[in-house]
């Protein structure tokens, strides 16, 4: 068997797969966050929250109405998208003529707000969650078994984050909305219904939180603190993709799920701090970030 | 005339009586954690424990009033060190109980035996409380990490689960869990094939569970509590390590991480715990009182909240046997000098060192088929002696011990 | 020093202009007496939030940048401390300078890092930072991980005045708060801080003026750190613990709660508003859960109506600076 650094070689693919694997669920989650910052300049301290509340809310739909996986992956991002909507409507507009900070500090409320009713109602320790049948069992690849779920989970991500680079970058929907940020005043002028706009991507951004969070549910345990937990790593890749880039954020997403599932073969004990470690090295020799346009 | 005699002596004893049964006023503190990792296992459940057995005891000893009060430190031991202080110098708290998170134990403890008073450890894990860091005004009860490693450790080997691969969590009590299993395991005969540290809260365990099957170990010893148990089983079902013929081994699983994985997924799991609600007809009669106190719907009683109502009741019967609660180390002596005996833990002892005796038993979660009702969940598949399942006097390296 | 009118009168007013020093003398006359009407250790560690609620401030209330890991800081001074008391058995009083000097190297070296961008870019960095070395401290050996530093004595200061006695602690951790407080306020007023000011308003315009604003910020930062380490080395002696709770970033957050509060760029404001919070989680305690949503409310009602927060409120009623 070849041996590299020590490790066999099949063993080292296992978890390389692995790491683009959950690279991809990085993606999809700074995917969301890099929209409503890209777009609305608000740094959504909620998100964690809100990818908390689409699991909880799949957990919700099997158990009062029995509607199972499948169908909670359209309707949790869409139910949780309408209370984003309701939120920016009735907190986040009055910011945006202030200091960015603001933003912050109110979505970071929230935050403690949703995660502190969610553990009123459900504890702590988590709810049951199974994975759905269709998707159970896996394929035996020679180097390792993978899961039919985690193979799953890699195709929906990379399907919704070139889906949203697309209709951001390259339609003319995304183009109005990117205008719209530049200049809403002369975009306005144009006869087009700019706060709308801005209400929608906030929900929409809000309903990719809440997709993660209903594609997390079988593998992760669903608690009221799982949004807690993964925020600040996904700050951390969106802060090194460049904070206005979605094409940034989709890269580094699935980059740094790689280099974290190397660094937990050579050195697991570090695999928490490594992501950080990396965003102050690619903060000191570009500022912007790897893909960020802002300077 | 005789009568009138009769009736006078009696009323005459009556008053001298009373006059002997003075009032005493105990004050009891259950700090706890109420909003976060362990709210299920202690949390509301615990003060619900404890006023429970207030309540018992005051209906047998009418000249008791004992008040509970209860705080959530918040895993913090600085709050948690401060609550204390100012239960103790201001509402005047006799005893602490509970207290979840062997950090914020070991500083309670600390404070406890400088103001005199008296706890009693129901929640945390940490051997070391009974250990070189005993106290005389400390007393442990419902478990620590010594017997959830002998306990479980030496259960499995004995069944054939004679080589192990330990996914660790990376911080003292996971260390500590994992290097106690170890030495169990190798004690018995068994092989530890290898082993791997995570990070604490780590939420995907992929990479951890594919060394931990390339490693062929027939089980796998989970030396985390928490998320990070339910996690690693959780994704084991996903990558088909019980499917494949090994085996996870939960080294602190409570009931409620039972009831969060579901028992698809936590079928056939074996652990140690020293209470189970349906264990027989005491557990179940108590278990129905205390489902009336907790007032929620769909919550089951953990071995942290039995402690805590099993303790508080022997610290009041000490503190009626020395009738006074004011000095913490002669309350804590009296409660050694009694034997322990409660509906939910049976009989046993209050060891020199703080370390309460009682049996443990090896469960084994059902199938969802063999589930009848709402709540039926273990199998128990062993029952250790209180002699048996906690650490040996002389290995503890407790000062009180060799005094 | 300018004339301040009184309002309705259109004389100047000795009480205007002095009222910040009045207000000095109310907060140390109300620090003076509490210790006998209220628990002492309480009082301890509120001033030693105070103090870093203060420290923060500096940074966002008149630099305008949003430290949001400054628990970074506070948290690191607060384990050196401990550890240098504990196991190498310094006196308070290195004690203390050796947690500071820890928490000015680190200040240093984030600030570096940090500087190079602006608002919230400059925050998230900061949060990423104060992450990173929260899990550097899981880790080492000499943090004590989960159960952190316990029962750190607190000695003999110069060798003579004994920590244990709660009044002699007391009455150091005061002149402590009320050095680093009067050090602030020296730092706002004077020409270091109105260049400060000035970059708040307008970064480019003071880079055109000639002034190098990154070195400026960098200093304002490392200050910062600094006097945030004051107050998280006073706390290790103080409580006697030091743990992850200092490191995490729900610390940080509160720091920016007691400040918002308060009133962010007011400088009695941090005071207050730490003061505030610690009794409201204090008094609370009992509600478990709901602290935290609790102060979750109030960071939402803050930021959307009460944004100058309790004491710029009062100033801009009264109509003085606070």
């Amino acid at each position: 068997m070849v041996e590299i650094f020590g490790i066999p070689s099949a063993a080292l693919f296992g978890q390389l797969l692995i790491g683009l694997i959950n690279g991809s669920f990085y993606a999809l989650l700074s995917l969301g966050l890099a929209v409503i910052f890209g777009m609305l300049n608000i740094i959504n301290f909620a998100h964690g929250a809100q990818y908390m509340l689409g699991a909880v809310a799949a957990y919700l739909l099997l158990q009062s109405t029995g509607l199972g996986y499948w169908p909670a992956l359209i309707i949790a991002p869409i139910v949780v998208g309408a209370a984003g909507i309701l939120i920016e409507r009735f907190f986040l507009q009055w910011l945006y003529k202030l200091d960015h900070l603001y933003g912050l500090l109110l979505t970071f409320g929230l935050a403690l707000i949703l995660e502190g009713v969610a553990r009123h109602h459900f504890g702590s320790a988590g709810l049951p969650y199974t994975l759905p049948d269709s998707l159970r069992g896996g394929r035996n690849l020679g180097f390792m078994f993978l899961p039919n779920y985690r193979l799953w989970v890699i195709v929906a991500s990379l399907t919704v984050c070139l889906g949203t680079w697309f209709v951001i970058e390259r339609t003319k929907f995304g183009s109005y909305l990117r205008a719209a940020t530049e200049n809403p005043t002369l975009v306005r002028a144009f006869g087009i219904n700019v706060p709308r706009m801005i209400t929608l991507t906030y929900g929409f951004g809000v309903a990719l939180a809440a997709f993660a969070g209903v594609m997390a549910a079988p593998i992760y345990n669903v608690s009221p603190n799982m949004g807690s937990e993964l925020i600040i790593v996904v700050f951390a890749v969106v802060v090194i993709g460049g904070m206005g880039s979605i094409l940034g954020a989709i890269v580094t997403g699935f980059g740094l799920g790689v280099i974290e599932g190397l660094t937990k073969v050579f050195f697991p004990e570090a695999s928490n701090t490594v992501i950080f470690v990396i965003m102050a090295l690619v903060l000191l020799v570009r500022p912007a970030g790897l893909f960020g346009r802002r300077a | 005339m005789r009568k009138t005699l009769g009736l006078a002596a009696l009323a005459a004893a009556l008053v001298c009586g009373a006059a002997n049964a003075q009032q005493i006023n105990v004050k009891i503190g259950v700090l706890t954690d109420m909003a976060s990792l362990y709210a299920d296992d202690t949390g509301i459940g615990s003060v619900a424990a404890a006023k429970l057995a207030a309540q018992d005891f005051m209906k047998d000893h009418a000249n008791f009033k004992v008040d509970v009060i209860s705080a959530d430190h918040q895993n913090k031991a600085d709050i948690g060190t401060q609550i204390v202080n100012q239960w103790i110098d201001v509402e005047h708290v006799d005893m602490i109980a509970d207290v979840p998170n062997s950090g914020v134990a070991l500083a309670v403890s600390e404070v406890v035996k400088q103001k005199n008073k008296v706890f009693v450890a129901s929640g945390p894990a940490s051997s070391d409380l009974t250990g070189p860091k005993c106290s005389p005004n400390t007393v442990h009860w419902t478990y620590d990490t010594w017997m959830l490693a002998n306990g479980t450790g030496k259960a499995i080997v004995k069944n054939g689960g004679d080589t192990w691969f330990f996914l660790t969590s990376d911080y003292a009590f996971g260390h500590a869990l994992e290097r106690d299993t170890m030495a169990v395991v190798k004690a018995n005969g068994g092989k530890v094939l290898g082993a791997v540290r995570h990070p604490i809260n780590t939420s995907d365990f992929s990479s951890f569970l594919l060394q931990a099957q390339a490693s062929k170990a027939k089980i796998i010893g989970l030396a985390n509590a928490g998320g990070d148990t339910i996690n690693a089983i959780k994704q084991g079902a996903e990558f088909g390590i019980v499917a494949g013929g090994q085996k996870f081994a939960g080294l602190l699983i409570f009931a409620p991480d039972v009831a969060a994985l579901g028992l698809k997924t936590a079928q056939g799991l074996q652990f140690t715990e020293t209470f189970y609600w349906d264990l027989n007809d005491g557990t179940r009669a108590w278990t129905k009182r205390w489902d009336k106190e907790r007032n929620a719907a769909g919550k089951l009683p953990s071995m942290n909240m039995a402690g805590v109502y099993a303790g508080t009741l022997h610290y009041l019967k000490a503190v009626a046997a020395i009738k006074s609660a004011a000095d913490g180390k002669a309350v804590v002596a009296e409660m050694k000098k009694l034997p322990t005996d409660d509906a939910l833990f049976g009989k046993g002892s209050v060891r020199v060192d703080g370390r309460v005796l009682h049996p443990a038993y090896l469960f084994e979660v059902k199938k969802p088929e063999e589930s009848k009702y709402p709540g039926d969940l273990y199998h128990v598949r062993a029952t250790i002696p209180a002699n048996e399942a906690f650490r040996p006097l002389k290995d503890g390296n407790c000062p009180l011990a060799s005094g | 020093m300018e004339r301040v009118l009184d309002p309705l009168t259109r004389k100047p007013s000795v009480w205007r202009e002095r009222s910040e020093t009045i207000a000095f003398l109310v907060m140390v006359a109300a620090l003076v007496v509490a210790p006998f009407v209220t628990y002492p250790l309480f009082l301890m560690q509120a001033m030693c939030f105070a103090l870093f609620a203060c420290a923060f401030n500096l940074l966002i209330g008149y630099v305008g940048l949003l430290s949001f890991g400054h628990a970074l800081y506070f948290g690191w001074a607060s384990y050196l401390a401990a550890y240098s008391a504990k196991a190498w058995g310094f006196p308070p009083e290195l004690a203390i300078l050796t947690g500071t000097a820890t928490a000015a190297v680190c200040g240093l070296v984030a600030g570096a890092l940090a500087i190079r961008r602006q608002g919230i870019y400059f925050a998230m960095i900061t949060l990423a930072l104060a992450q990173m070395m929260y899990f550097f401290a899981v880790q080492a050996k000499f943090t004590g991980g989960e159960d952190g530093i316990q029962s750190v004595p607190r000695g003999y200061l110069f060798g003579v005045i004994n920590l244990h006695n709660e009044l002699a602690l007391y009455v150091v951790v005061l002149v402590i708060f009320l050095a680093g407080f009067l050090f602030i306020y020296r730092i706002i007023h004077s020409p270091f801080g109105e260049v400060l000011k000035a970059i708040r308003e307008n970064e480019t315009r003071a880079i055109s003026l000639g002034y190098k604003t990154e070195r400026y910020k960098l200093t304002a930062f490392v200050l910062s750190a600094t006097l945030a380490g004051v107050a998280g080395s006073t706390k290790a002696l103080v409580v006697q613990i030091a743990s992850l709770t200092d490191v995490n970033w729900p610390m940080s957050g509160e720091v920016v709660l007691m400040s918002l509060v308060g009133g962010l760029g007011t400088i009695f404001g941090p005071v207050v508003g730490s003061f505030v919070i610690l009794i409201m989680q204090y008094k609370l305690a009992f509600l478990g859960e709901w602290v935290l949503v609790i102060q979750g409310v109030i960071f939402v009602a803050c930021v959307l109506l009460f944004r100058r927060g309790l004491i710029g409120e009062l100033a801009r009623w009264l109509r003085i600076k606070l």
